[in-house]
């Protein structure tokens, strides 16, 4: 067996043997990028990160499963990023609100 | 704007996907994070790490008893001996499978898992349900999974950390001490590192 067909059956590849794709859409790959470059400057630790993921994550767990939205793991993710952003002053949740609406709110075929 | 290539449109603005695309943007017009460099980790999580590289440890630790007994013994000297670094590989202990006794890894509070030797974790282990029930009814997930255990096998369930990742070393399988190192990695499968398949046959 190659190093290619190795890394085929690995995580990243299109599923096939145990492999399944990570990401499953760009924005999960950006979340997760944004967040690697944040460590990687030493904005944060993964720790640190961690602590909040481990809070997002038990906020949805801790949710009647009619309140809350289906589970996805990189939601839980955007949600502790959002965090540790707003609990370091990094970023405002309230400007991020207002983009985030802002984006919403394109004309479709106006947002790229 | 980002430079996502995804032209599905989202137009909730509490939704993950645009305030990813906001608080990156954000980031970037502050000067932040950089975006290119934001491009490089991630494809560099997503080729450069994966399982092979805990599965050469693996089939190293086969081919060589000495080896096997240093990696059991203190993981983290390996990695360093053998150049394997990664934020997320702090501390490593190696859990040998053996006749009557198998290991299983989990993170029951988030997805701690060891990037460095096996990449990024595959979804169901991040899923609420494997981090719940693999804690209480590990024979029943494995079957589920496809892993019969004989009934008398002890399963130890090792439950990940920020301090601590947690690595499985397979049972070899049979009739394969004449393979080389390529070959014998070749049958370490992710999931066999995690504790919930066994190393393939050839």
């Amino acid at each position: 067996m190659t190093e290619v067909e190795i890394l085929d059956g690995s995580i990243t590849a299109p599923p096939r043997l145990n492999g399944e794709l990570v990401f499953e859409a760009p924005w999960q790959s950006r979340t997760f990028g944004v967040t690697a470059d944040l460590v990687e400057s030493g904005c944060f630790s993964w720790a640190d990160f961690r602590i909040r993921l481990i809070a997002a994550i038990g906020a949805w767990e801790s949710t009647d499963e009619a309140d809350r939205p289906t589970w996805d793991y990189y939601a839980c993710w955007t949600k502790a990023l959002e965090q540790i952003l707003n609990d370091l002053a990094l970023l405002d949740e309230v400007e991020l609100d207002v983009r985030a609406i802002a984006y919403a709110e394109r004309p479709h075929g106006h947002d790229h | 704007m980002s430079s996502g290539t995804d032209h599905h449109h989202e137009t909730d603005p509490r939704s993950p996907e645009v305030r990813t695309e906001a608080l990156e943007d954000l980031l970037v017009e502050k000067g932040i994070i950089d975006r290119t460099r934001v491009e490089a980790l991630i494809e560099r999580f997503e080729n450069d790490l994966g399982p092979m590289v805990g599965a050469r440890l693996v089939a190293k630790a086969w081919l060589s008893p000495e080896f096997r007994r240093r990696l059991l013994d203190d993981a983290d000297e390996v990695l360093a001996a053998e150049d394997i670094e990664g934020a997320e590989i702090e501390h490593i202990e190696i859990k040998a499978n053996e006749p009557g006794v198998h290991n299983v890894v989990v993170c029951t509070l988030c997805s701690c898992y060891p990037w460095a030797l096996l990449g990024l974790p595959p979804n169901w282990y991040k899923s609420p349900e494997y981090r719940a029930r693999v804690v209480r009814e590990p024979r029943k997930v494995l079957e589920e999974m496809g892993l019969s255990l004989d009934t008398d096998a002890e399963v130890r369930v090792w439950d990940s950390s920020s301090e601590t990742r947690f690595l499985v070393l397979p049972e070899q399988p049979e009739g394969t001490d004449h393979l080389d190192l390529e070959e014998l990695a070749s049958l370490v499968s992710r999931d066999s590192m995690i504790g919930v398949a066994k190393a393939q046959k050839p």
